[in-house]
């Protein structure tokens, strides 16, 4: 499903972020990307999006070339992802509500879907009696039950969930893990970035570690060994 | 059209939920329309000014005593249809000693002396007016030159007082040509400025949802959905300000209206009422559009992703 081809990013010659990276992901599967801060796994997740483009190496959504991807292909592209990020990015002036509609809205769903739907979603992550609430109306798990809400609701084939749990507490890191346990067994392929050691143990599915930009482990059913 | 839809609404939430700020871009935005209005106002006195002073310059040929009327009226003729020419109007020997008797009747000896001649002594007189007053000078030059009904009529001119009016007429050209100059520099500047200022406002309220900008594109977004609440963002403050700019000017114009009037020469009340139409018009497009392309351009630079 997404191939990572020889990639590296230079920022400049003491800044590397990533080496020479090489990378499979199949359909339906669950993999955890771990490593210290720094080690590169933002930028690799990231290059997915075409947040970032490589300097080198070239990486491929299916059939979809996402380094020369034109704008239009992309935000076709970013349709079929859903994103969760450490620090949620959700839209700060609009409510849960208006937030997950707006992520519908962008992919074209009519009025119809979105009233049935949005609501369906929110009591998923169990954030039913929040749907009118602003996002700093609401804690950090909150937060990220609905930036993960927002990242499902388009049935996505792919969720990237970068460091989802680094701002939360263990309650709630359990909760955004079992969350995202249960989307993957629904068939959606997930990518988890993370350095946090008891949530690997607890996926217990493929382990990608990364340190100073290059892959140096690649375990099925792997644990978090650095 | 539902996406239509959804980006006019969202442009209005947005609109509401800034607070602050949307009301900060509003203030500014009104400040440029007050001054937009402000110059047209005082354009229009410029001018009603110049106007009135242009109407007072004219230029006379005044013919010998005697000198036959049909020739005179062919000279009228020719004048007339000159395309420098506005006016001719042909005083006649008899009407011009009536007018003379008229502003010097309290001038006893100069009536008397009038009577003891009995011949009418003074000549008939044509009155040319231009349609600016830079034209003067070839409309005399025209009547110098060897034109063929003017060759005939050489004789009967008795004077054309342009040449004695030649250099207030000149200063005055002058000085209406500058004065339109720098009232047009002026308007430039401050229009300059003030968009200057107001661009510069919408780009801060819009690096404000820099971020939001991100997560709309990252969420899948097309450009056209981000953009499009924000233009409709900035054409509400075009609006908006319109609104409070056409109030604003109310009172003013009429303290002006009721106060100044003699020292503008114009009643600024009147002229703001019954050009209120137009005045709207224009300050409601400059208003809409420098909010929305504020906006547009504003935003470009974090679409690019």
């Amino acid at each position: 499903m997404i191939y990572f081809n020889n990639v590296s990013k230079v920022y400049n010659k003491d800044s590397v972020a990533l080496d020479d990276v090489t990378l499979t992901i199949t359909t339906g599967e669950f993999v955890s990307i771990v490593g210290h801060s720094g080690a590169g796994k933002t930028t690799l997740v990231k290059m997915i999006l075409a947040d970032e483009v490589p300097s080198n190496g070239t990486v491929f959504f299916e059939s979809i070339n996402v380094v020369k991807a034109n704008n239009k292909d992309l935000t076709r592209l970013r349709r079929r992802i859903g994103v969760v990020f450490q620090d949620f990015k959700l839209l700060s002036n609009k409510t849960a509500y208006e937030n997950i509609a707006f992520a519908m809205e962008a992919v074209g769903k009519n009025n119809e879907e979105i009233e049935s739907d949005v609501p369906h979603v929110l009591e998923l992550v169990d954030l039913s009696n929040k749907m009118h609430h602003f996002p700093h109306q609401m804690s950090g798990g909150e937060q990220q039950r609905l930036a993960i809400a927002r990242a499902i609701i388009n049935q996505p084939e792919l969720i990237i969930a970068d460091e989802p749990t680094g701002n939360l507490d263990a309650v709630n890191t359990y909760e955004i893990v079992q969350i995202l346990k249960k989307i993957n067994d629904l068939g959606t392929t997930v990518i988890l970035t993370t350095h946090n050691r008891g949530v690997v143990d607890s996926v217990g599915k493929r382990v990608v570690t990364m340190e100073k930009g290059k892959i140096i482990r690649d375990d099925k059913d792997g644990k978090y060994v650095i | 059209m539902t996406d239509f839809k959804r980006i006019t609404k969202a442009g209005f939430v947005n609109f509401w939920r800034s607070g602050a700020i949307s009301w900060a871009a509003v203030l500014v935005v009104t400040i440029t329309l007050s001054v937009i209005t402000s110059i047209l106002l005082l354009q229009a006195v410029l001018s009603f000014s110049l106007n009135q002073i242009k109407d007072k310059v004219d230029v006379t040929i005044y013919f010998t005593v005697g000198a036959p009327e049909n020739k005179i009226l062919s000279l009228k003729d020719s004048l007339e249809k000159l395309p420098e020419v506005q006016k001719v109007s042909y005083v006649s020997a008899d009407e011009a000693l009536k007018l003379f008797r008229v502003r010097h009747e309290s001038d006893y000896p100069t009536i008397q002396a009038l009577d003891e001649i009995k011949d009418n002594p003074l000549g008939a007189y044509l009155n040319v007016k231009a349609k600016e007053v830079s034209q003067y000078e070839s409309i005399a030059n025209f009547m110098k030159g060897d034109n063929a009904l003017v060759i005939g009529s050489s004789s009967i001119i008795d004077k054309v007082n342009y040449f004695q009016n030649k250099i207030v007429i000149d200063r005055l050209n002058n000085i209406i040509s500058g004065a339109q100059k720098l009232g047009f520099i002026i308007t430039l500047i401050l229009i300059i400025i003030s968009i200057i200022i107001t661009f510069n406002t919408i780009r801060l309220a819009i690096f404000i949802s820099k971020e939001e900008i991100g997560v709309m594109r990252l969420v899948g977004a097309s450009k056209m959905r981000v953009r499009g609440p924000f233009m409709i963002e900035g054409a509400i403050y075009g609006i908006i300000s319109t609104i409070i700019t056409l109030i604003l000017f109310w009172p003013t114009t009429a303290y002006l209206g009721s106060n100044m009037t003699n020292f503008l020469g114009l009643n600024l009340y009147d002229y703001y009422i019954s050009n209120l139409f137009q005045i709207s018009v224009i300050i409601l497009l400059s208003g809409v559009l420098l909010g929305m392309f504020s906006s547009l351009i504003a935003i470009r630079k974090y679409l690019n992703k």
